[in-house]
Parts: structure tokens; C-alpha cells; sequence
């Protein structure tokens, strides 16, 4: 084992009992960057002096006596969050050259505790996307198999953690945007309630849906991180003013007499047969661990990714709007005038897919338009989180699959925006109705590819679905495969 | 044919409040370009807006006073439009469920008293700046981007201009004396759109409406509607009709013009904004403040009239401004004599102030200092001329009144020995004219006082020159 192949929580003891340094560490991640990011592309933008330095004062941190979970654990960020001093580019022309001039609050926990920037995770630009191929920075590749998309839009975040470029990294979902990606990529991906982590400072795509969430190796290192980056903030209104639970404390193993709902919306015909191999030996593994399977329905889902597709893009064509090429950002050389310096600005500085998104949001709010698009919309959600509350009545957590199909070729969607879109199709319905879930690994295909089970818990119910998350993790191998690259 | 105009305003009201309405950035005008700005006021991406609580506060105010009921639960919009001196592409504004609804202003005039509605109050953020001339081109300004203001709706139940003035000053008054307000219409504090619209007189059917906006004072909101009222119906009389469009009033010329027509309106696509909580309002909070509210206009005007005994004019002009009304009450208390201070403030007071261009909260004679010259007339120290004098004296120089009656001599006689001896004296150097009294031309009269008073350096007690003159005469 290389170092960079270690688990956060494994590396936070060599570095608290001095067997290892920071420095060292950093040195190696960014070595093994070097060597395999021509493959991969996972980074926008690499921080490697400011890495070395902030090695250096974690490693001088820890010999105070001071060696928080995260002190000189190289880490790396998808490029949404701002990262003061850094280039922050949301996988767009429109923002390439733009420095941050303040930290998302979710990274500024993590760096008040000492962790080491390596970089910018690639994207897809905004986070619209579920492959990773719609950013001005060229697609990342999955490490498990490079002719294949790493999933997305946190696609960077997860191919740094399975091609051992990063110790952990934070993501973003919307629509699926961690899960997705980490069920490609075999790593551990979480989406918190809404409102648990706050977005500020977070570059918003649909601020309804919008949650930060850890990306990791296994489900300690997930509830770790978690534990930094959860809780109130003030600076974001949609923060939630609740206590932040230990969440190791539920890293039990046990999961005797926990009811686990298997909504059978989830569980289709034409699903993958990897997939759904992959679902099988899940549930019979929790129903020989002592869980309770019980079939619940959840009538709404169908009407999920439409209602997605309606919220989403209307709140992106509002949220995109500041990019006006006034204060910052791309500017169009010699406008005739200030409606073409805005209009050619943006023509210029957005891809096709943002573009799209744009179109689609501002129909949606369009007077004559509204009622019957955006306010039916958040009718659909309604009933889709009377779904989940009524499910929770009778289940503790659902299990299904977190995506229908193991990670497909570069390429093989992008002309086809609607199969795209189908990809996140159970994903999307946990953030309509701003619930919690975690996808981890469950399978590997028959072409070698990782298949991911996502775990749905009740809204702040991060807690049972780390508990059975860790005890599905523990009593099986999945999570010590690793890509061969 | 006779037409009815029909108005209803829009008016934005700029909040006292320190910091701008979704960050922590100071309002404070007139600073340099771009300093008072932040992540979330210039629109950075990754910033969020979180609502300044006092301004929530002040919009309740506004609307208690304003007769409102206040809702439990109210939301912000987002309005979609793209200009350089909106950061966000939007303002954050409210939309479906305002803050306060359903409220109403009595206005009086020529017409007796009227009830004008109030639609609705709610809160938003104000845009920046654009500065032209700039190196060759234009620059933004973002320093009162994010500063709070209310958006005060009538219903369209105004008539004339006239009624449109006496319900803006009524707004006006109240937002002043709420202190929610600076009112300061120069710098923007106060502003307002009209829609204005004509009909026949009697038709329940309403005319097409322009709105008419930017009209930043008393005097230019008369001129606008009634030039729009007049546009309007000559407009009809000629056989063309009023398109529905958005006007802006030229203060140099005293005219609208046409901004952009209906075709050209934005749609401004509003929604819920996704970043702010609703805002809650519980019962207690909204008691609380209407616990803590200020005294109002009317209550003044009511209280000056039943606790002071002032004629209704008195009390009209002494509530124009808090300001004014409490330099009169503190005057009153001093001088004990609540008419005389009254008289003094509409008079002496108001003069020296409108003749030096000042306000009064810059008043140089201090109302302990005009209650008690009002006291030495009242005390018979010194006469109602003489006090002109001292007040004179005071606003130029400062000082106490007593202290500048002892020191310049300015104390009445009221020695009659002393009077007498100047009476015979006046009387004596006139003989013509004591002889055209003495024969009943008694207008004669004035001549003999005014050479007393004269003689006396205008120190006589008038009361016992008058009594001791007519006594030699008789």
C-alpha cells in the first residue's frame, strides 16, 4: 500500500502519533497526481506550492500538541466552492481567470482545522450535468476504466478519490451530483438534509436543491468529514439552527431489527443486470445482518426528473444571471453597447448545456408560463416528500439503487440530453424532497466498473444511514477494491 | 366632455437603518465609489442574502401606522431583469404575500376628509449607481446596492393632484416621524411613481394608465400629474387614444415623456426567493412594536389641541415635523404659557429659520432660551419689542435672556413717578396736538405713546404708559 491509498481517519492516526508528516504525505499525493492526471483530468487547478506550505504548518501544528481530524490531510474541492487566493472557475469560460476573494464556509471549517489544499476538482459547468463532459476544461475520465465518464457533476471529486489523488474531497449535489459519481467511481459519496452544511460561498446552480456533501474512501471517513463541515451558519438562511450529532457514535456494525424500505418504483424492469445483482446481494447481506426489509412505494417517482428539470432551471436562470460580464468574470472584447457587452459576454462564457438550462428555467418563469410549469412543479414536490414522510412512517431508511446503470462511455449520451437526464432518475426524487442519502460501494460489473447502492434517510437522519451504511461496509469487501490505474 | 383623474402612487421610502438590507454594509451616503460593499452586495458568486431584522421591524412600524395588517408569514421575491447597476441580475424584493396589506391614510383638503387605501407595504433592496463619464465611459457604483427601502402602494383612489400631494405629505409625516425615514427627497430618501389615468366623469370603466416615474418632490409630483391629466385628455379630445406605457417627468421642463411602451415591459418572471426563509412574524413581536411606537401625527395634533388649548391651525402647523413639535413642547414647558410659545415658534422662530435657510434642529436659540424670554414678557419685565430684540440677540450671539436684559438695561420701567416725568415732558413739547386730542381727535393718542416710548428707549411698561396718558389727558 502507498500512502496515498490510505483512509483518512487511518492517516490521521500516523500523522497524530508522528509516524508520519504532512509534508510527506502531501508530497506523495501530489507525486501520484503527477503521475496519473494525464489519464484522469480531475483537476482544474492544482495548488501545489500553497500545499507544501500548508503541510509545513500543519505538520508544525501537530508537533504543538494540536492534530484535529483533518490537521495535514490533503484534500481537494470541487471548483464550486471559493477558495480565497485561488483560482475558482466552476468549470466555466465565463469565470476562468476568476480568484476568489473569500472561502465557502464549508471549506473554511476544514481549513481552520489544518487540512492541505491540493486543487480544484473538474465539473460539469454549474453542476449541470451527470457526466462530467460538460465543462470548458475537457471531460474527466473514470479511473476504473478512462473510456468511460467518472459520473458527475462532481465527477472530479470522485475520480480524485478512486484514482488516489486525494485523501477525501468535497462535493456538490442537486439532482444526484455526489451519489451518482461516487457509484461510479466505487467511493463513499453522502448528500446531507438541506440545510445541514451550509452553501455559502458555495457557487449555486438551483439554491432549493443545492447541498455540500463529503466524498471518501469508506463510511468513517464520510461521518468524519461530515462532522466538520455540518452546522448552522449564519451567513446562509437556509442553514438549519440544529445540533450536530457525533456521527462516529453511529459507526456501530449493528443494524438488528432496522427496518429498511424497498420502494419498488426503485426497483424497474430494464434495470442493469449488474445493477440489479448488485441490489440483490445488498438486501439479502442486511436481511442476514438482522435488518427487516419491508416493500414500501413511493407513487410520485415518476414524475421526479420532470419536476427536477422545471425547479432546477428556473432557479438557474435567475442564479446565472449575475454573471453579466460587469464585476467580474469573462468580458467581451469591443461591445457596441451595454445590452450586446452583457448578451455577448454570456454567449460567449457559457456552454451549450448551461445555455440550455438558462432557456429552459426562463420559459418556465415566463408570465403566461408560471402556473403551468414552475407552480405545478412545486405542487409535484409537494407530493413527492408526502411520499418519503409517508414511507418513513413505516421504515427507518430505503434502500435502492443509486444509479440504473454502472458509469457509460464518453460520449455516449451527449447527444441525447433526455437519456442524460434519466441517469440521476433515482437520485433527483431525495432532493426534491431535501431528505439525506449516501451512495456506497456494492458491486462491481462484469466490464469491471463500480455499482453503487444509495442508503435515503429521514430529513437529519445522517446518523442511521452512517449506521447502516458501516455495517453493510464492514461486513463486505467492496470498499477495498480499487481502480487499477 | 369633463373627465375624472384617477391616481395611485407608488413610493419608496429609504429605511434609517445602519447596515443594508441582506448584509452587514453600511448605508452611509456619499461615500467613495464602491466602498461600502461586500461578497453578498456586489453579487459574488457563492453569496447569500440574509435578512437584516430591523428593517422587517421598521416595515412593520410603517405599517401599523399606516393602519396595515401585518402578515404572519411573508415571503421575497426574486424580479428578473438584467442592468449594470444590479448585481444579481435580480432584485430581491416581495412579491405574493407582502409584509403588510390592507391598510389606509386619511387625507384632508377642499374636498373635507378622504379615505385613501393603501394595497400593500413591502420590503426590497435598493439598485447601485451607474456614473458617467468615466474615463471615456461609464463606471458602477455599488454603495447603495442593498439598501433598504419599503414600497408603499395606494389603491387607485386619488382624483386630483392636490389629493395626491396631501396623501404623499401624510406618508411623508408619518415615515418622518416614525423615524424610519430620513425624508431627505434630495438625496432619494422619499421618492415616487405615479399611475395616472383618465375617464369620463361618471363611467366606472378606468382609462389606460402611464405611469410616471421619478418624481422626487412635493411641488414635482403636482406638476407631473397635473401636466399627464391635461396630456391625457387632450389626447382623447383629439380622437387618439392612451397606450398603456411607462413616462418619465422632466423637472427642468415640467413634462413626461414616453420611457417605453407596453411591447418593451420586462417580464420580470418573479418567484420565490429559494435563498431567504419566510419571514415569521409571531403576535408578541408585532405588539411589542406597536407598544414602542412613536406619538403620530395625528395623536400630536389631537393632544396639542385638548392638552394646550391650541387652535386647530396652531396644532396643524406646529405636528408638520416632529422636530418642530417637540422644539414647542420643550418651549412650552419652560415658558408656561403654551400659547405664546406657540405664537413665538410660528412666528419669530420660523422666520429667522426660513430667512437663514436652517432647520430646526439647528435653531440657534435653544427652547429653554425662548421659554424664558417668553416668562420676562409675561412677567412684565420686558415688553413683546424688546423681547424681539433679545431673541435677535440670542440667535447672533447666544446667551441667556435674563442675563442680556440686566446686562444691556433692557428692563421695562414701571416707576410711575419715572413715566410721569417723561409724560409731562412729551406733553408739554406738543401743545398743537394735546389741543386737537383735547377737542376729540382721540387718534392723536398713538403719537403721544410712540414719543414716549421713544423718549423711554421703548422700556416703558406699555400697559402703564397707556393708563398715565390717558390720566394727564382726561
Amino acid at each position: 500500500m502507498e500512502l496515498f491509498d490510505y483512509t483518512l481517519h487511518h492517516l490521521h492516526q500516523l500523522l497524530k502519533n508522528r509516524q508520519l508528516s504532512s509534508r510527506e504525505l502531501t508530497s506523495a499525493l501530489l507525486g501520484r497526481i503527477e503521475a496519473v492526471e494525464p489519464q484522469i483530468n480531475a483537476f482544474i487547478t492544482r495548488t501545489v506550492d500553497q500545499a507544501l506550505q500548508d503541510a509545513d504548518q500543519a505538520d508544525q501544528r501537530i508537533a504543538s500538541g494540536d492534530c484535529q481530524p483533518l490537521t495535514g490531510i490533503p484534500v481537494a474541492l470541487k471548483d464550486i466552492f471559493m477558495t480565497k487566493g485561488v483560482r475558482t472557475t466552476c468549470a466555466s469560460r465565463i469565470l476562468d481567470n476568476f480568484i476568489a476573494p473569500y472561502d465557502a464556509t464549508a471549506w473554511s471549517r476544514m481549513k481552520e482545522q489544518g487540512a492541505v489544499l491540493l486543487g480544484k476538482l473538474n465539473q460539469d459547468e454549474f453542476a449541470m450535468g451527470s457526466s462530467c463532459e460538460n465543462s470548458a476544461f475537457g471531460p474527466t475520465r473514470n479511473p476504473w476504466n478512462t473510456a468511460c465518464i467518472p459520473g458527475g457533476s462532481s465527477g472530479g471529486s470522485a475520480a480524485a478519490i478512486a484514482a488516489r489523488q486525494a485523501i477525501a474531497t468535497l462535493g456538490t449535489d442537486t439532482g444526484g451530483s455526489i451519489r451518482q459519481p461516487a457509484s461510479h467511481c466505487g467511493c463513499v459519496g453522502l448528500k446531507p438534509t438541506y440545510g445541514r452544511v451550509s452553501r455559502y460561498g458555495v457557487i449555486a446552480y438551483a439554491s432549493s436543491l443545492d447541498q455540500v456533501g463529503p466524498m471518501t474512501r469508506d463510511v468513517t471517513d464520510c461521518a468524519l468529514l461530515l462532522q466538520v463541515i455540518a452546522g448552522y451558519d449564519p451567513k446562509d438562511s437556509t442553514s438549519v439552527d440544529t445540533a450536530v450529532p457525533d456521527y462516529s457514535t453511529a459507526l456501530t456494525g449493528d443494524v438488528k431489527g432496522m427496518k429498511i424500505g424497498l420502494p419498488k418504483e426503485y426497483f424497474i424492469d430494464g434495470l442493469d443486470p449488474a445493477v440489479q445483482q448488485a441490489m440483490d446481494q445488498a438486501i439479502a447481506r442486511f436481511r442476514d445482518l438482522g435488518a427487516e426489509l419491508v416493500p414500501v412505494s413511493l407513487p410520485h417517482t415518476g414524475y421526479a426528473v420532470a419536476c427536477y428539470y422545471l425547479i432546477a432551471t428556473a432557479e438557474a436562470s435567475s442564479n446565472l444571471a449575475r454573471y453579466d460580464g460587469i464585476r467580474f468574470g469573462h468580458r467581451t472584447q469591443n461591445p457596441s453597447g451595454l445590452m450586446e457587452l452583457m448578451m455577448q459576454s454570456r454567449a460567449e462564457g457559457f456552454g451549450a448545456e448551461v445555455k440550455r438550462r438558462i432557456m429552459l428555467g426562463t420559459y418556465a418563469l415566463s408570465s403566461g408560463y408560471y402556473d403551468a410549469y414552475y407552480l405545478k412543479a412545486q405542487k409535484v414536490r409537494s407530493l413527492i416528500q408526502q411520499d418519503f414522510s409517508a414511507a418513513f412512517k413505516q421504515v427507518d431508511l430505503l434502500l435502492t439503487p443509486t444509479a440504473p446503470t454502472p458509469a457509460f462511455r464518453i460520449g455516449e449520451k451527449t447527444s441525447d440530453p433526455l437519456q442524460m437526464y434519466l441517469s440521476d432518475i433515482f437520485t433527483i426524487p431525495v432532493n426534491l424532497a431535501g431528505i439525506c442519502a449516501i451512495s456506497l460501494p456494492a458491486g462491481i460489473s462484469g466490464d469491471g466498473l463500480p455499482v453503487g447502492l444509495q442508503l435515503v434517510g429521514r430529513p437529519f437522519g445522517e446518523e442511521t444511514i452512517l449506521q447502516a451504511a458501516y455495517a453493510f461496509e464492514q461486513s463486505t469487501e467492496w470498499h477495498h477494491k480499487k481502480a487499477a490505474l | 366632455m369633463n373627465y375624472q383623474p384617477v391616481i395611485g402612487l407608488e413610493v419608496h421610502v429609504q429605511l434609517t437603518t445602519k447596515s443594508k438590507i441582506f448584509c452587514g454594509c453600511s448605508t452611509r451616503f456619499g461615500a467613495e465609489p464602491n466602498l461600502h460593499t461586500c461578497p453578498v452586495c456586489l453579487a459574488l458568486p457563492g453569496a447569500l442574502p440574509v435578512l437584516n431584522r430591523q428593517v422587517a421591524e421598521y416595515a412593520i412600524m410603517a405599517g401599523l401606522a399606516t393602519n396595515c395588517s401585518i402578515a404572519h408569514h411573508s415571503i421575497f421575491a426574486r424580479k428578473n431583469y438584467f442592468y449594470p447597476d444590479l448585481p444579481k441580475g435580480y432584485q430581491i424584493s416581495q412579491f405574493e404575500q407582502p409584509i403588510c396589506e390592507k391598510g389606509w391614510l386619511d387625507i384632508d383638503g377642499d374636498w373635507g376628509s378622504k379615505r385613501i387605501g393603501i394595497t400593500r407595504i413591502h420590503m426590497e433592496e435598493d439598485a447601485g449607481k451607474l456614473v458617467h463619464g468615466m474615463n471615456g465611459g461609464s463606471g458602477v457604483d455599488l454603495n447603495r446596492a442593498g439598501t433598504p427601502l419599503l414600497e408603499v402602494v395606494s389603491e387607485p383612489d386619488l382624483r386630483s393632484a392636490d389629493e395626491a400631494v396631501a396623501y404623499l405629505k401624510k406618508l411623508y409625516q408619518i415615515v418622518t416621524y416614525l423615524g424610519v425615514c430620513d425624508g431627505n427627497m434630495e438625496e432619494g430618501s422619499f421618492r415616487c411613481d405615479a399611475n395616472v389615468s383618465v375617464m369620463p366623469m361618471g363611467s366606472s370603466v378606468l382609462g389606460t394608465r402611464a405611469e410616471v416615474k421619478n418624481v422626487n418632490s412635493f411641488k414635482f409630483v403636482k406638476q407631473a400629474i397635473d401636466f399627464e391629466i391635461s396630456r391625457q385628455i387632450e389626447l382623447i379630445e383629439d380622437g387618439g387614444k392612451v397606450v398603456q406605457e411607462t413616462r418619465l417627468f422632466d423637472p427642468n421642463k415640467g413634462v413626461t415623456r414616453s420611457m417605453r411602451g407596453k411591447e418593451e415591459a420586462h417580464d420580470y418572471r418573479y418567484f420565490p426567493d429559494p435563498d431567504l426563509v419566510p419571514l415569521v412574524i409571531n403576535s408578541e413581536w408585532v405588539e411589542r412594536i406597536e407598544k414602542e411606537l412613536p406619538e403620530l401625527p395625528e395623536q400630536k395634533r389631537q393632544r396639542f389641541i385638548t392638552h394646550y388649548a391650541l387652535p386647530e391651525y396652531d396644532a396643524d402647523v406646529l405636528t408638520a415635523s416632529r422636530l418642530l413639535a417637540a422644539y414647542f413642547e420643550e418651549t412650552a414647558a419652560f415658558a408656561h404659557n403654551p400659547k405664546a410659545a406657540a405664537n413665538w415658534v410660528m412666528g419669530e422662530v420660523t422666520r429667522a429659520l426660513n430667512d437663514s435657510g436652517r432647520d430646526i434642529d439647528h435653531c440657534p436659540v435653544a427652547p429653554k432660551a425662548l421659554g424664558e424670554l417668553i416668562r420676562l414678557i409675561d412677567n412684565g419685565t420686558i415688553s413683546g419689542t424688546i423681547a424681539k430684540k433679545v431673541f435677535d440677540h440670542i440667535w447672533n450671539n447666544g446667551g441667556e435672556p435674563a442675563a442680556i436684559v440686566q446686562q444691556q438695561g433692557l428692563a421695562q420701567v414701571s416707576d410711575t413717578s419715572a413715566i410721569d416725568a417723561v409724560i409731562d415732558q412729551v406733553l408739554a413739547a406738543a401743545p398743537d396736538q394735546v389741543a386737537e386730542y383735547r377737542s376729540g381727535k382721540e387718534k392723536v393718542f398713538g403719537f403721544f405713546v410712540g414719543q414716549v416710548m421713544k423718549a423711554m428707549k421703548g422700556k416703558g411698561n406699555p400697559a402703564l404708559v397707556n393708563d398715565l396718558l390717558k390720566r394727564k389727558l382726561s
